[in-house]
C-alpha cells in the first residue's frame, strides 16, 4: 500500500502501479479500483484536507502531476476528446515494446508506436472550470484555513528554468515569459513576495494565485462576473460525465497537468509545418487559444474524484454523506430560534430599525427553489425592499452586511450604463467555440443583489431591454435563456434575488416590502457610520452563516390537518373579500409560511407559523397601502 | 520546402477545371495509413499498399497523354468539343488501372500521365476524399492480403470485404430494388413499382448529374449483410460501390456524356447517431449524425499534387501529397542539377475542401448540459452546399487522427482530433420551406414507446387522462385545458392546391382572455416548453418584424439574410403569445395571414417571398379594464379587431369564479403543490415525457378523415347551430365555426390514435366548441349565444336597436314638420324624452350616422339639417 505521502504526491504511481499490475489478468478492473482506492483514501479522516487546493495555493507552489483539489464552477463544457487510453512506446535502443497507460496524463511518453495493435482509444469530456463566482472572501479565507497541506514550494520550480531544460522549446520559452514580465509589472510590489515565498508563508497568502489573474489582457478566463480572480482549470472527466450539468459546483480531486509540452504544442501552430495539416490549420486561433491556453495559465486537472456541492459553506460539513450531514442539522436545530433572535436584531438594526423588514430579509436569504412544478419554480422569494435610502451609499453598505454573511453573492448596479454594456445572458461564441459568460451565470443560491437605486433617467438600447428582460425572466422563472445564436436555451437555475429601490421595482418580484426607518434622515449619516463599526465578532458572524445555510437544507412538510386549516383561512378570507386575495396571493403566504417555519428550525407548518406569516404579510400589506396613500404616483 | 507549399496553398492557382482535381487517394488516405491510424481501427493497419492501387475504371490512353491536370479539360475534351469529359472511353469497357502505375508515376517524368493521375478527372473526384483505400477487386496484387488463389476467396486487407462478390451484390440491389411504398420526396416522379434505382441511373444519364443517391436503408433491407458492410468499412465498399455503378451505367446507356464517373453517395446510415453518442468505436465506420451548421470555412484548395520544373532544364515532375507533405525533388533527374526544381503552382493539382462545424440540435440535447460540436471536411462539389444556421443529417466516415508528431519533440498530446468526412448532406429543413413533408424531422420510436402510447391510447378516458396530466399545477379549467391539448394534435391536414382550392388551415387557434392573475402565462409557458418548435413572445415587446422575418446584413459575408421572426419559427409548432391585446396594430395585423392563410408574405430589401408559417397560435389577452366586465361582449372588454377575432377557433374565458366550493378546491390544489414528495414529481414527470412523445407520435403518423356518420353529424351540428339564431334574427354560425367544428373532432381523433373521425369526436368538438362560444361570444344583454360578436364585433341586438333608435328619430323629425335644421341637443332631448329606453349620447350619434347615410339629413357642428 502506498503511503500518503505517495497519494498525494505521486497519484500517477498508484495509476500505473494498478494497470501494470492489470497486465497480468486483463479483466481486473483496474480503472474501477484506481478510481476507488483515492475515494476511499479521501475518505478517511480529515484526508480531504491534506490535500493541497488550488483555490488558495499559488499554482507554482504545486507539484506538477501531484493530486490536488479544485472547488469550482462548471462554465462550460467542451467537446469529448478521444485519447490514448493504453498505447505501446518503443524503445529507439533496444526496439523493446512497452504497454503504456495513458489515462490521466496529457502527453505520452517518448516514441509511441502508433501503429501497435495494442493501442486502446478511450474517450473523456473537458470541462472548463471557474472558481465559484461571487465566492466571499470569508468563505474563501475559512476554506483556505481549514486545510492542512503542507505545501513546500517544489525545489525545481522555477517557472523559466524548467522550460529551458528543454532546448527545443526555445521559442516558446519566449512566448511565456513575456506575459510574465508584464505581469509582474502589473502585479507591482505584490510580486517579488509571491516569487520568493516559501511554503510557510502560504496562509498569509489566501488569494489565489493574482499572478495568473492579472494577464487578462492576455487570456481571457471566462469568468462569469467582472473582477473575479482565482485560476481557472480545464478539468478532464474521465467517466460518468452526464451526471455533471453546466453551473454545477464542484469539489474536484484530480491530478494537476502543467506539462509545457502542452503550451508548447499550442504555440508550434505557427510554425510553418502546421500548415499542411488541415485539421490543425482550420481551427480559428480563437479557438486554439480557448481550448489549449498554456498550462502555466489555465492547468489541467485530471479527475479523479468530484463531490457535488450542496453548498459553499466552510463552517458545514461538506455535504459528502447525507447521514454525517442530518447529525450536524439536528445539532444546529435546537439553537436556530435564538441565532434567529440575534440576527433579527442585527437585521434590525442594518435595516435602520424596521423589524418586519428585517423579518423578511431573513426570508429572503434563506429561500431556495427547492422543486420545479412543471415551469413553476417554487420557494424562490424575490424581495423586492422599496424605499431604500439613497444617502450615503445604504444600498452599498447593505450589499456589505450581506456579503458577509452569505457565501457568494454578487452586486449587480442597475445603472443605465451597465445595463446598456454588461453581458449578463452567456452567449456562445462559435468563432471561439465557447460559452462567453455573463453575469447571471451563477452558481445555485447565489445572493444576486441588485441596485435598482442607481437607475438614471435615460435610454435603455437593445442590449439593454435584453438585460432587463433576462432579469425579469430571471426572477419569475428562475431560468436564464442562454444564447446560442441560432437558438436560446433555456438554463434553470436558483438565484435569490433581492432588488433595492427606491419605489416599487421596474422588475417583477414575489415580494415587496416598503423600508420604514426609524432615523431620522439627518442621522442617518452618523447612524450609518456607527453601524459599520458594529461589524459582528467573527463568532457571532459565523452563528448567522451557519443558521442561514442550514435553514436552506433543511426538509419541510405540512401535515394534512395543517392542510386543512390552511384551506379554510383561504376560503373565509375570500369571503371576506374576494378582490383582496387571489392565488397568487396564497402562494406567497404558502411560500412565507414555508420559509418562516423553517427560519425558526421547524421542519413542518405549524398552525402557530401559519398565523405569524398570515399575520406578517397583513402588516406588509397594510404598509404597502399606506404607502401607495401617500405617495399616489405609486403604480 | 514549406515556404513553397505554403505560398502555392495560398494562390488562388486552383485548376481551371474546378472540378477535376482530386486524386483518387486524397489527403484523409495519407492519414488513415501513417502514424495516426487511430488504434480501434486495427484492420486496417498496413493497407497503405492498398490504398496506392487506383483501380478505377479508367478511360484509354486518350488522356494519359495530357501532362498536367490543368491541361487535360482541353485534352480530354478534343474528341467532343463541347462535352468536358470524353465519354467515348468512358463506353469502353472499363479497364482498371494497374497498380503500380501510381507510385512510380509520380517521380519519373518519362510515365508521366499515368492513368492513375487522369482517373479523377473522368470520376470518382467525390468519392475520392472520403474513400482512402481503394480497394481493388481485379487487382490480384498487393491489396489482397490472402493467399493470392482463387480470386473468389480473396478479401481486402483488414476486412472481409471481397470486392467481387460486393459488386455483384450491389448491382443486383441497383437493379432489382423496389420500394413500392416510398414516400421520400426525392423519388418524386419515379415509377415505384419499377427498380428504384435503375430509375435513378436514367435520370443521370438524361441530367448528366453524376451522383448517385443510395438510401442505406434500402441497402439493408435488399442485403443485411451488404449493409453491415457498407457501415464497417466505407472506405473499401464505396469505391466497390462506384465501380459497380459505372459498369452498370455505361453498359446500360453506352453513349452518355458525363462530367465525371458517378458516385455513390449513401444517405441515412440507420446507425444514425446524436452526436452525443459518437464514441471510439464508430471511428472509420459510416455514420449518420444529425445537426445545425454553426460555421462554415472559407474555401480551402488542399494540394493534391505538386508539380515541379527544373530551372536549368525544364524537365518537369509531379509529387503527390503524401500526409500533408510534399517531397520537393532535391535533384532534377533529368539534368543532375541539385535543388534547381521549383513549385509552378497553377500546373499543381489542387482539391476543394472545406471546413464545417456542426452543432447538437438543441433537441437531441440533455437539460442542462452544453451543446457539442464536431468538424466536418466536406470535400469538392459539397463544398458550399451547406450554409451556417441549416439543419443537416450528415452521412460521413468518423474520423480520428492524432495529433501531429513533431520531429523536434519527443512526446506528444496523446490527444486525437475527430473529424467527419462528408458523404452526404440532406438539409432538414429545406422541407419546410417547400413545404413538403415533415417526415424529415419524424422522430424515431422504440417499439416499447410506440406499445406503451397505444396502450395509453387505448385507454377509455385518454382524452381525460392526457388533459389533466397538462400543466397540472395550474387548477381546473379543465376545457381550456382539452382545447389545447386539441390544439397541441392539431387537425389533418389537407390540400387541396392541386385543385386549385388551396390549403385548408389544419391549426387550430386559441385565444385566452381573463382576469389578470389567472395563471394564462403559466399555460402559454407550459405550452411552449411541451412543444419541440414552440415559441414564446409577449405581444408588448415585440414588433411586426420580430414576429415575421427581417432582413439584416450578415456581418461575415456581407450579403442580405432573412432572419426569420417567432411565426416562421414555430412552422408546425405552437407560437404562444404573451399580452396580446398589448400588441399594437401594425403588429397584430401580420397575424392575420398566418392565421388562416399559414403563410408570411414579405417583400422588403429586394426580397419578395412567401414564407410558411404553419403554426398554431395561443394568445394570452387581457382585459382593457384590467378586470372582466361581465357587461360587455368579448370584443369591447379586449378591444381586439373582430376579424382577428374570428380566427380563433376557440377563445376561452378564465374568470375567477368566486364561490367557496372552488375556492376551497383550489386552496386545496395550491396547498399540495407545495409539500407533494418527490416521488409524486416523479411521477408526474414522466407524465410530461409521455405527453410529449404521445403528442409527436399521434402528430406524425395519425392522418384521421372524416367518416360518413361523423360527416353527417358535422353537417347537424352546424345546421343546428344556424339555427338556433336564426329565430332572433341572428347569425349564429358561419363556415370558419364549421370548418373549426372539423379541426376539432379530427384533433379529437387524433387522440384515441383513430384514423377516422367518428361521431363521438364530433360530439366533443361540438361541446368544447360550444364552451368557448359559451364563454365568449354570449350576448351580455340577452345571455343568448351571438356568433356575431366575434365575427362583426357587434351583436346582432344591438344592431337591431341601433336601427330601431335610427327609425324613432327619423319619425320625430318628420313629426316636427318642415324645419329644415334643428340644434343637436334639442334634438337629444326629445327623443330622450319620448323613448322609453336610456338612449345615450352615443346611440343617438350612430342613429345620426344611420340617417346621414340614408342621404336624410347632415350633421355639421351642432345643427342638424334636412337633406329632402
Amino acid at each position: 500500500m502506498p503511503s500518503t505521502h505517495d497519494w498525494i504526491n505521486d497519484p500517477l504511481g498508484v495509476v500505473e502501479g494498478m494497470f501494470a499490475a492489470s497486465q497480468s489478468n486483463p479483466n481486473s478492473g483496474w480503472e474501477a479500483r484506481a478510481v476507488e482506492f483515492f475515494k476511499d483514501r479521501l475518505k478517511e479522516k480529515d484526508a480531504h484536507t491534506l490535500v493541497p487546493s488550488l483555490n488558495d495555493i499559488p499554482m507554482h507552489y504545486l507539484k506538477p502531476n501531484s493530486l490536488v483539489k479544485f472547488r469550482c464552477f462548471i462554465q462550460d463544457m467542451f467537446d469529448p476528446e478521444f485519447y490514448m487510453g493504453v498505447y505501446e512506446t518503443v524503445d529507439p535502443a533496444t526496439q523493446a515494446k512497452t504497454l503504456r497507460c495513458g489515462k490521466y496524463k496529457d502527453v505520452t511518453e517518448c516514441g509511441v508506436d502508433f501503429n501497435s495493435k495494442n493501442t486502446v482509444t478511450a474517450e473523456r469530456q473537458t470541462f472548463y472550470c471557474v472558481p465559484i463566482p461571487g465566492e466571499n472572501p470569508w468563505v474563501k479565507e475559512r476554506y483556505a484555513n481549514s486545510s492542512q497541506a503542507r505545501v513546500v514550494p517544489s525545489t525545481s520550480y522555477v517557472p523559466s528554468r524548467q522550460k529551458r531544460s528543454y532546448e527545443e522549446d526555445d521559442d516558446m520559452d519566449d512566448m511565456d515569459t513575456q506575459p510574465q514580465k508584464q505581469r509582474e509589472a502589473h502585479a507591482g510590489p505584490q510580486s517579488p513576495t509571491e516569487h520568493h515565498g516559501n511554503g510557510d508563508c502560504k496562509r498569509q497568502e489566501t488569494e489565489a494565485p493574482s499572478s495568473q489573474t492579472t494577464s487578462a489582457s492576455h487570456l481571457d478566463l471566462n469568468f462569469p462576473l467582472p473582477g473575479e480572480k482565482g485560476p481557472s482549470c480545464l478539468v478532464k472527466v474521465y467517466e460518468d460525465w452526464d451526471s455533471f450539468k453546466l453551473n454545477d459546483m464542484l469539489e474536484v480531486y484530480g491530478i494537476l497537468s502543467v506539462s509545457p509540452a502542452l503550451s508548447a504544442l499550442a504555440d508550434e501552430k505557427d510554425a510553418s509545418s502546421s500548415l499542411l495539416d488541415p485539421t490543425e490549420c482550420m481551427e480559428t486561433a480563437e479557438e486554439q487559444r480557448v481550448h489549449c491556453p498554456p498550462a502555466s495559465l489555465v492547468p489541467r486537472l485530471h479527475m479523479l474524484y468530484a463531490k457535488q456541492l450542496q453548498h459553499n459553506n466552510p463552517l458545514l460539513p461538506s455535504a459528502a454523506t447525507s447521514e454525517d450531514n442530518s447529525a450536524f442539522l439536528a445539532s444546529t436545530l435546537s439553537e436556530m430560534p435564538s441565532v434567529r433572535e440575534e440576527l433579527l436584531a442585527y437585521l434590525t438594526h442594518v435595516l435602520l430599525g424596521d423589524a418586519l423588514a428585517a423579518e423578511y430579509l431573513i426570508l429572503h436569504l434563506i429561500s431556495n427553489v427547492y422543486v420545479r412544478r412543471d415551469v413553476l419554480p417554487l420557494g424562490k422569494f424575490t424581495l423586492n425592499m422599496s424605499g431604500c435610502p439613497t444617502v450615503a451609499s445604504y444600498t452599498e453598505r447593505l450589499y456589505q452586511i450581506i456579503q458577509q454573511l452569505v457565501p457568494s453573492s454578487h452586486y449587480l448596479g442597475m445603472s443605465l450604463q451597465n445595463m446598456n454594456q454588461m453581458r449578463l445572458v452567456p452567449k456562445k461564441d462559435y468563432v471561439a467555440n465557447r460559452l462567453v459568460s455573463g453575469a447571471l451565470q451563477l452558481a445555485k443560491n447565489t445572493s444576486l443583489y441588485l441596485d435598482e437605486t442607481q437607475l438614471e433617467q435615460g435610454q435603455l438600447d437593445t442590449t439593454g431591454v435584453r438585460n432587463v428582460t433576462a432579469l425579469g425572466n430571471l426572477i419569475s422563472w428562475q431560468k436564464v435563456d442562454y444564447d446560442f445564436n441560432y437558438h436560446q436555451m433555456e438554463f434553470p437555475c436558483n438565484i435569490n434575488v433581492l432588488i433595492a429601490s427606491e419605489g416599487r421595482s421596474l422588475l417583477p418580484s414575489d415580494c415587496q416590502i416598503h423600508l420604514q426607518t426609524q432615523v431620522a434622515p439627518s442621522h442617518l449619516e452618523e447612524y450609518l457610520s456607527t453601524m459599520h463599526m458594529l461589524s459582528q465578532a467573527s463568532s457571532q458572524l459565523n452563528k448567522f452563516r451557519i443558521y442561514l445555510s442550514v435553514a436552506r437544507l433543511l426538509d419541510y412538510s405540512i401535515s394534512d390537518e395543517v392542510t386543512k386549516s390552511v384551506e379554510d383561512d383561504f376560503v373565509d378570507m375570500r369571503k371576506d373579500d374576494p378582490q383582496s386575495i387571489s392565488a397568487e396571493d396564497l402562494h406567497r403566504m404558502l411560500v412565507v409560511a414555508r420559509l418562516l417555519s423553517l427560519s425558526q428550525g421547524q421542519t413542518s407548518l405549524s398552525r402557530d407559523s401559519w398565523l405569524r406569516a398570515k399575520h406578517i404579510e397583513a402588516l406588509r400589506r397594510s404598509r404597502m397601502e399606506q404607502h401607495k396613500c401617500v405617495n399616489g404616483n405609486e403604480p | 520546402m514549406d515556404p513553397c507549399t505554403k505560398s502555392a496553398m495560398s494562390s488562388p492557382a486552383s485548376t481551371p477545371g474546378g472540378r477535376k482535381r482530386g486524386r483518387n487517394t486524397n489527403p484523409p488516405t495519407p492519414s488513415s495509413e501513417d502514424p495516426t491510424s487511430p488504434p480501434s481501427q486495427r484492420r486496417r493497419g498496413q493497407d497503405s499498399s492498398t490504398g496506392d492501387l487506383m483501380p478505377m475504371p479508367t478511360s484509354p490512353a486518350t488522356d494519359i497523354l495530357s501532362p498536367a491536370a490543368p491541361q487535360d479539360t482541353s485534352l480530354l475534351s478534343s474528341p467532343r468539343p463541347s462535352v468536358p469529359p470524353n465519354e467515348v472511353d468512358m463506353s469502353s469497357p472499363l479497364m482498371y488501372g494497374t497498380p503500380s502505375s501510381r507510385i512510380e508515376g509520380t517521380p519519373r517524368s518519362g510515365v508521366r500521365g499515368t492513368p492513375a493521375r487522369q482517373r479523377p478527372d473522368l470520376g470518382s473526384v467525390r468519392k475520392a476524399p472520403q474513400v482512402d483505400l481503394h480497394s481493388e477487386p481485379p487487382s490480384t496484387d498487393g491489396a489482397v492480403a490472402s493467399e493470392s488463389n482463387a480470386g473468389q476467396r480473396l478479401v481486402i486487407w483488414g476486412t472481409d470485404v471481397n470486392v467481387g462478390t460486393c459488386k455483384e451484390k450491389f448491382q443486383r440491389f441497383l437493379q432489382r430494388f423496389v420500394d413500392p411504398t416510398s414516400t421520400e420526396d426525392e423519388n418524386a416522379g419515379l415509377d415505384l413499382n419499377e427498380p428504384l434505382y435503375m430509375q435513378k441511373l436514367e435520370e443521370i444519364s438524361v441530367v448528366g448529374d453524376p451522383v448517385m443517391n443510395v438510401n442505406c436503408r434500402h441497402v439493408q433491407s435488399f442485403d443485411a449483410d451488404l449493409y453491415r458492410q457498407l457501415i464497417c468499412y466505407p472506405q473499401e465498399v464505396i469505391p466497390t460501390f462506384d465501380m459497380a455503378v459505372n459498369e452498370l451505367f455505361f453498359e446500360r446507356f453506352p453513349d452518355s456524356f458525363l462530367e465525371y464517373q458517378i458516385q455513390v453517395r449513401p444517405y441515412n446510415a440507420l446507425k444514425t447517431k446524436s452526436m452525443r453518442s459518437l464514441n471510439p468505436e464508430d471511428i472509420d465506420q459510416l455514420i449518420t449524425i444529425s445537426g445545425m451548421v454553426i460555421r462554415t470555412s472559407q474555401l480551402i484548395p488542399e494540394m493534391q499534387e505538386a508539380f515541379f520544373q527544373c530551372q536549368v532544364c525544364a524537365y518537369s515532375t509531379r509529387v503527390e501529397v503524401d500526409r500533408g507533405r510534399i517531397a520537393e525533388p532535391a535533384v532534377c533527374r533529368h539534368c543532375n542539377t541539385t535543388h534547381s526544381l521549383a513549385l509552378i503552382h497553377n500546373r499543381s493539382v489542387f482539391s476543394d475542401k472545406q471546413m464545417i462545424k456542426i452543432q447538437e440540435s438543441p433537441e437531441d440535447m440533455p437539460a442542462g448540459q452544453t451543446p457539442h460540436t464536431t468538424i466536418v471536411y466536406a470535400h469538392n462539389d459539397l463544398v458550399d452546399k451547406v450554409q451556417p444556421g441549416d439543419r443537416v443529417n450528415i452521412t460521413g466516415i468518423y474520423r480520428a487522427v492524432p495529433m501531429r508528431v513533431n520531429p523536434r519533440q519527443s512526446n506528444v498530446k496523446s490527444v486525437y482530433k475527430t473529424h467527419i468526412d462528408a458523404i452526404h448532406f440532406r438539409k432538414t429543413d429545406e422541407k419546410r420551406l417547400h413545404g413538403l413533408d415533415e417526415e424529415a424531422e419524424q422522430k424515431l420510436f422504440t417499439e416499447d414507446r410506440v406499445q406503451t402510447l397505444k396502450e395509453l391510447a387505448a385507454k377509455p378516458d385518454v382524452y381525460e387522462r392526457l388533459s389533466s396530466a397538462l400543466a397540472p399545477s395550474i387548477y381546473e379549467h379543465e376545457d381550456i385545458k382539452k382545447g389545447i391539448l386539441l390544439q397541441l394534435f392539431g387537425g389533418t391536414r389537407k390540400d387541396f392546391s392541386q385543385t386549385g382550392r388551396g390549403n385548408f388551415r389544419a391549426e387550430v387557434n386559441i385565444l385566452l382572455c381573463g382576469d389578470p392573475g389567472t395563471s394564462k402565462s403559466q399555460l402559454l409557458q407550459y405550452v411552449y416548453n411541451l412543444v419541440p418548435r414552440g415559441q414564446y413572445t409577449s405581444g408588448k415587446g415585440s414588433s411586426a418584424v420580430g414576429l415575421t422575418a427581417y432582413v439584416m446584413k450578415d456581418p461575415e459575408t456581407r450579403q442580405l439574410v432573412l432572419q426569420t421572426g417567432a411565426l416562421v419559427l414555430s412552422d408546425n409548432g405552437i407560437c404562444c403569445i404573451d399580452e396580446f391585446d398589448k400588441m399594437s396594430d401594425n403588429t397584430r395585423s401580420v397575424l392575420h395571414e398566418v392565421m388562416e392563410q399559414q403563410t408570411l408574405s414579405i417583400a422588403k430589401a429586394g426580397i419578395i417571398c412567401q414564407l410558411n408559417a404553419r403554426t398554431a397560435v395561443l394568445a394570452a389577452a387581457n382585459p382593457v379594464e384590467s378586470q372582466w366586465n361581465p357587461k360587455k361582449t368579448t370584443i369591447e372588454n379586449i378591444q381586439l379587431p373582430h376579424t382577428l377575432l374570428s380566427r380563433f377557433d376557440l377563445i376561452f374565458l378564465m374568470l375567477d369564479p368566486q364561490d367557496e366550493a372552488y375556492d376551497r378546491r383550489l386552496a386545496h390544489h395550491l396547498v399540495s403543490l407545495y409539500y407533494q414528495t418527490e416521488e409524486q414529481m416523479e411521477e408526474e414527470f414522466l407524465d410530461m415525457a409521455v405527453l410529449k412523445d404521445y403528442i409527436a407520435y399521434a402528430r406524425t403518423y395519425i392522418s384521421p378523415r372524416l367518416s360518413e356518420e361523423a360527416s353527417q353529424a358535422l353537417i347537424e351540428a352546424y345546421v343546428d347551430m344556424r339555427k338556433i339564431g336564426s329565430g332572433r334574427g341572428m347569425v349564429s354560425a358561419y363556415p370558419r365555426q364549421l370548418e373549426s367544428l372539423i379541426r376539432l373532432a379530427e384533433a379529437h381523433a387524433k387522440v384515441r390514435f383513430s384514423e377516422k373521425v367518428e361521431t363521438i369526436d364530433v360530439e366533443e368538438a361540438k361541446r368544447l366548441h360550444r364552451e368557448a362560444l359559451k364563454q365568449s361570444a354570449t350576448d351580455p344583454r340577452t345571455g343568448f349565444v351571438d356568433i356575431s360578436i366575434l365575427t362583426t364585433g357587434m351583436s346582432a341586438t344591438a344592431r337591431k336597436r341601433k336601427e330601431e333608435v335610427a327609425q324613432a328619430l327619423k319619425k320625430l323629425i318628420q313629426a316636427k314638420g318642415k324645419t329644415p335644421a334643428m340644434k343637436y341637443q334639442q334634438l337629444l332631448d326629445d327623443l330622450r324624452g319620448q323613448s322609453e329606453t336610456a338612449i345615450t349620447k352615443e346611440l343617438f350619434d350612430e342613429a345620426l350616422r344611420a340617417l346621414a347615410d340614408e342621404d336624410y339629413l347632415t350633421v355639421t357642428g351642432k345643427t342638424v339639417r334636412l337633406l329632402a
